[in-house]
């Protein structure tokens, strides 16, 4: 059982587990999920109010002190209406896609470690739910876990447009989270561990060790556009699209069904900021005054202050950038973000070895871009007309002109 | 076998127990349930009980590339495949696409079946193998480093030969799916 140490020095060497642990890790997990429903509630009541600040509205103010209460009185509205389940859906999946979103999201934002260490009854304990030895690929394989929810949801929906949705939402996540692990791996490659906690470690010796800055910009700029995409928030929201479709995946979910995915949405807002914050930002790594039995507090503010910084600037993209067509989602995903990630991650890989590697690493992968950008503008000037399109199997064809106005624009 | 049994303490029979549950109920879902959507479900079911069985193993690295490469992106795709089809209401079991693959079917489960047993009679009987990496002493610590030092050394031609494998697949992919037009815009004038 000694492999629990390995987790988490809380569990010792023996690898006894008593009381006192137990009750540790119970709060550790209580709180965590404490904070992040609060931190849920907060952050859709700053949300509405950022943006009705940026909108020159009001926003919610009538229930309790600057409207703080709004998110609890909605979700209490969403609990007492009516629960519809369509006639046609498929009921035991349609109950079940709202936890294949709720569940990943939780689990996710137990890798994050909120601090640092803290001593508690003679047992060191990380301010970390969870610290598992698999670290951050857990990360991915929840991202992957969750696209079946939002798949799931639309199709037992039993209704074209949510089918539609989920569709479109799913190819969107599946495509994006290439370019995700793509920039984690080179996270890994620098901190030469998997685990969270490592990772938090290796970036704690001041500004210029942040990944931010040790890996280039690139990396982070590619992971926040690429979780943005994962999150389904603005400007990749064009899976909801709030303001020009009926509502993606989840329209024929009401009560407290819609709540769990709303619910979720937030959480994975909360969590992917913090998760930026300890993957390029060192978690909860700053400037710490030597306060006797309060040194544990300031790594845990610095942690708060760097992930609503980024949770604000999810709120102000959503205010200020337009939404993308569905077509530049996915040339952006493919074809800048993927090759961007995986050049970047050579030339890191090739400098973690030598220089000289690394400056090989660099001119091959810029003999690669522009191989790609050649071939880029070839395909895009490719005649596309009917006969570019495949006939369909087993049905009938449409008719050539038909399908020619559908698909050639310039030649009508 | 049955000895090596009771060396396992109580919480890992437990863990066994779960996924060998997870497991067999996954894979007898998956044949028996009618619609083909419930039995993508299945299959995802019976990849998590072997992930974790790879945790009770140490083998983290290896449970959790099983849930992003399988879970979630395998059965995605089929999943894509039974959305965009419409095969998702109902399924004729009796008419046969394939003439005769009943038989090769049996041969099939044969051929594995015989070839698991071999396996298990010559080595461990949990893994199947007495171990591809190293000796699992630095259990917990993610055996990342030595399996990726198996991978690039002793197995880096089975690893190259699969890498060309997927990318000759790709291309016949976009090869299959892309068709040119004949004469180059002639008919658009």
């Amino acid at each position: 059982m000694n492999w629990l140490a390995t987790v988490d020095p809380i569990f010792g060497d023996r690898g006894h587990v008593g009381l006192a642990i137990f009750v540790i890790v119970l709060v550790k997990c209580l709180v965590g999920l404490g904070l992040l429903m609060t931190s849920v509630i907060v952050m859709i009541w700053f949300e509405r109010k950022a943006i009705s600040d940026m909108q020159s509205r009001i926003g919610p103010q009538r229930w309790g002190p600057f409207g703080l209460l709004q998110t609890l009185a909605d979700g209490l509205k969403l609990l007492l209406k009516e629960d519809l389940i369509p006639s046609e859906a498929d009921r035991t999946v349609f109950k079940l896609a709202p936890f294949l979103v709720l569940v990943p999201a939780i689990i996710t934002f137990g890798l994050v470690p909120i601090g640092g260490e803290m001593t508690i009854a003679g047992h060191k304990v990380l301010l970390q739910v969870a610290n598992p030895p698999m670290g951050i690929l857990l990360l991915l394989a929840m991202s992957g876990i969750s696209v079946y929810g939002v798949m799931l949801a639309g199709w037992s929906s039993g209704s074209k447009y949510p089918l539609l949705s989920s569709v479109r939402a799913s190819a969107q996540m599946i495509s994006y989270e290439a370019a995700l692990g793509m920039t984690i791996v080179t996270v890994v490659l620098v901190t030469g561990s998997l685990s969270v906690h490592n990772i938090v470690t290796s970036q704690s010796h001041g500004i210029w060790h942040w990944n931010l800055i040790r890996l280039g910009i690139v990396p982070f700029v590619v992971f926040v556009i690429a979780i943005t995409a994962e999150l389904n928030r603005p400007p990749f929201d064009v899976v909801e699209a709030e303001s020009e479709l009926v509502g993606g995946f989840h329209t024929e979910y009401s009560s407290f069904r819609f709540a769990i995915f709303f619910l979720a949405e937030y959480m994975n807002t909360i969590t992917m900021s913090a998760i930026i914050v300890t993957l390029f930002l060192g978690g909860p790594a700053g400037w710490a005054p030597n306060v006797p039995h309060l040194k544990w507090l300031f790594p845990i503010a610095w942690f708060l202050l760097k992930t609503i910084g980024f949770a604000f600037c999810y709120i102000w993209f959503r205010a200020s950038l337009p939404r993308f067509r569905y077509d530049q989602v996915m040339d952006l995903g493919w074809k800048r973000l993927i090759p961007l990630s995986l050049g970047w991650m050579l030339i890191v890989a090739g400098f973690l070895v030598a220089k000289g590697w690394g400056f090989m690493m660099a001119a091959v992968v810029l003999v690669a871009y522009s191989v790609l950008t050649r071939a880029f503008s070839l395909g895009q000037s490719r005649e596309v007309g009917a006969d570019s399109v495949l006939p369909i199997v087993g049905g009938r064809p449409l008719p050539g002109e038909v399908l020619r106005s559908m698909t050639d624009e310039e030649s009508d | 076998m049955i000895a090596s049994v009771f060396v396992y303490s109580n919480a890992n029979v437990l863990v066994f127990a779960t996924s060998a549950l997870l497991i067999l109920a996954g894979a007898i879902g998956v044949i028996s349930v009618k619609n083909p959507v419930h039995a993508a479900l299945c299959l995802i079911m019976t990849l998590f009980g072997v992930a974790v069985a790879f945790v009770a193993q140490s083998a983290d690295f290896l449970a959790a590339v099983q849930i992003i490469v399988y879970a979630g992106a395998i059965v995605v795709l089929f999943l894509f495949v039974i959305m965009f089809l419409g095969v998702d209401r109902r399924e004729h079991i009796h008419f046969e696409p394939l003439v005769g693959q009943r038989a090769f079917a049996a041969v099939g489960v044969a051929i594995t079946v015989g070839g698991l047993i071999a396996l298990m009679a010559r080595s461990h009987w949990v893994s199947g193998a007495t171990s591809v990496t190293t000796k699992l002493s630095k259990v917990g610590g993610g055996n990342v480093k030595e399996l990726g030092t198996a991978v690039f050394t002793t197995y880096l031609f089975a690893f190259e030969a699969t890498a060309a494998l997927l990318i000759i697949a790709v291309v016949g992919a976009v090869l299959l799916a892309r068709r040119e037009r004949p004469t180059h815009g002639e008919e658009s004038a």
